[in-house]
């Protein structure tokens, strides 16, 4: 019942010097669906990409694109639209040039009127990159990688530095691509947009694949709360607590996240008959998935990964 | 706008793309193409008239290098900071079609370059060949603009984006007083004389001082040390090309 395969990274790691960047990946993408490449960072994201797209040689470990071996990385190319993270592009050629030009790398291209349209670009179709707004250029860099009318988009932060409202613009857009049938890896750090797009998400952290499943897989592991509270009880009797995932001591009190606040609270409520200043709220997932992320550290700090705000 | 007008050939788009960016950054193309035009005006036209045909023939294979040096070398440079590079890579254009845009709108600088100089040498110099020997002249600065493509684009494979028109100027300019393109090398003390015989811009001058019959070259040294440094960079470039996989630049 599941789609064909149509890219898999078995045991694929990279290493620049010293630095493990990727560390034993295996990976499944399947046709006609958005997966969802989570993770902060230096995760390890982009460096996958550029594996997948042959940007770089692999060193350990095997890919195979499309049923094939050892891919042709150009011979493939040709079938994958491309949207790379802070790429520029030349600032001097407008929007309807530029698409002229990724068109002509391709057999066959999208019809460009529909495209502009598409991107919401008609205004700007004839002016020059460098000219146009960060929410323009994004949706621009997304037309170019759609124009060559590709079978898999691979899209790396499409959505950063975009204002909600450009965010939800680009999201329908990758919705549309996904209902026309193109396969999408979409790498983002943002925790709400792997749960829009995406079929399967795979959270990786430090070169290594966290988790894999569906979005309501990913989403039952993460902490759902944040309780506040001031309390006698001692940070480690606070840890013990049912469901309790991660406890930091702020200046008045505590704060814990957890799985399930309705089991947590009871407990702290049996645990502690003098606490105060309760506060129940739901965590916002960035840091919810910070907190699962480092729990699942094998000791170090986890300090160099950050996670942007939404 | 007709679509079926629209080039579907990528070198094409690419070379397109190239001519665009040029036209539409005056501030870079203008300065670039005077540069040349205005030094040959001081020496070759004001102070040392006399040698106006010799000049030109110097001073224009001066230009034609430094319009394949910058153009390549701090343009891939540039491009690779802005990460233009990265995506044509991601993409399916062929690599030969991305070089064969920037070496179009090097090959245009070096021709009115050339051109241009020449009408200056003709009008205000004196300079007077026949017609065969200007085409000829036009030609071989032009085509001879080849190696010194290469040699820039090893160079903006290989040097850090940010350092390329400080490194680029660091290499053209004694190239060019070594080469004895400002004075000519058999001027020079023996020990740079016999250094002057081994860089190409050299011999590219020299081939340009033969066709214009101002001296005579051997042409199999020309064209051996021409091609032989053209291989150098082009397995440069290669190897750069392949080095850009292996970083994250």
């Amino acid at each position: 019942m599941n789609p064909p395969v149509l890219a898999e990274c078995r045991e694929l790691s990279y290493r620049y010097g010293a630095t493990t960047a990727l560390d034993a990946v295996d990976l499944t993408l399947r046709r006609g669906q958005v997966t969802a490449l989570l993770g902060p960072n230096g995760a390890g994201k982009s460096t996958l990409i550029h594996l997948l797209l042959g940007l770089k040689p692999v060193q350990s470990g095997t890919i195979r694109l499309f049923g094939e071996h050892a891919p042709d990385a150009r011979a493939c190319r040709v079938r994958i639209g491309t949207m790379l993270q802070a790429s520029g592009v030349q600032d001097n050629l407008t929007v309807r040039e530029l698409l002229a030009l990724f068109a002509s790398f391709y057999p066959e291209h999208a019809d460009f009127d529909e495209l502009i349209d598409e991107a919401r670009l008609d205004d700007v179709q004839h002016r020059r990159f460098g000219r146009l707004s960060g929410g323009q250029k994004q949706r621009a860099l997304f037309a170019l990688a759609a124009v060559g009318q590709p079978e898999w988009l691979i899209l790396d932060e499409p959505t950063t530095g975009l204002d909600p409202a450009a965010r939800r613009r680009l999201w329908r857009a990758i919705q549309a691509r996904r209902d026309a049938g193109t396969s999408i890896l979409l790498c983002t750090h943002y925790m709400d947009e792997a749960q829009r797009l995406a079929d399967q998400v795979v959270v990786l952290d430090r070169g290594r694949v966290l988790h894999e499943g569906t979005p309501d897989e990913i989403r039952r592991k993460v902490p759902q709360a944040r309780i506040r509270v001031r309390t006698s009880l001692t940070g480690s009797e606070l840890e013990a607590l049912p469901r309790v995932q991660q406890v930091e001591r702020l200046d008045s009190g505590w704060s814990l996240l957890s799985s399930n606040e309705v089991e947590t609270v009871r407990a702290l409520l049996a645990a502690d008959q003098d606490l105060a200043d309760l506060e129940i709220a739901a965590a916002d997932l960035e840091t919810a998935f910070l907190a699962l992320t480092e729990r699942r550290d094998t000791g170090t700090e986890s300090t160099e990964t950050q996670w942007e705000a939404a | 706008m007709n679509t079926a007008a629209i080039s579907r050939n990528p070198s094409l788009q690419l070379i397109q793309a190239q001519w665009l960016n040029l036209v539409r950054t005056p501030s870079y193309t203008i300065p670039t193409l005077l540069f040349p035009l205005m030094f040959y005006s001081f020496f070759g036209l004001l102070m040392i008239r006399v040698q106006a045909l010799w000049l030109l023939c110097t001073f224009a294979t001066f230009g034609v290098m430094g319009a394949a040096l910058f153009s390549f070398g701090v343009g891939i440079a540039t491009e690779r900071a802005q990460g233009w590079m990265m995506l044509l890579r991601a993409s399916p254009a062929p690599v030969g079609a991305i070089v064969a845009g920037k070496a179009f709108g090097a090959m245009l600088f070096a021709l009115i370059i050339v051109v241009v100089m020449a009408v200056l040498g003709a009008t205000f110099g004196d300079v007077r060949l026949a017609t065969s020997q200007w085409l000829l002249l036009t030609g071989v600065l032009v085509a001879g603009a080849l190696p010194f493509c290469l040699m820039g684009l090893a160079l903006g494979l290989w040097i850090k984006p940010n350092a390329a028109p400080a490194v680029l100027n660091l290499i053209y300019l004694p190239l060019g007083f070594l080469s004895g393109l400002w004075i000519p090398a058999m001027q020079f003390p023996p020990l740079l004389q016999a250094i002057a015989e081994w860089l190409p811009p050299y011999h590219l001058a020299a081939l340009a001082l033969d066709v214009t019959g101002a001296k005579t070259a051997d042409w199999s040294a020309a064209m051996l040390n021409l091609g032989a440094f053209t291989l150098i960079f082009g397995v440069m470039t290669a190897l750069g090309w392949k080095r850009l996989d292996g970083t994250r630049g």
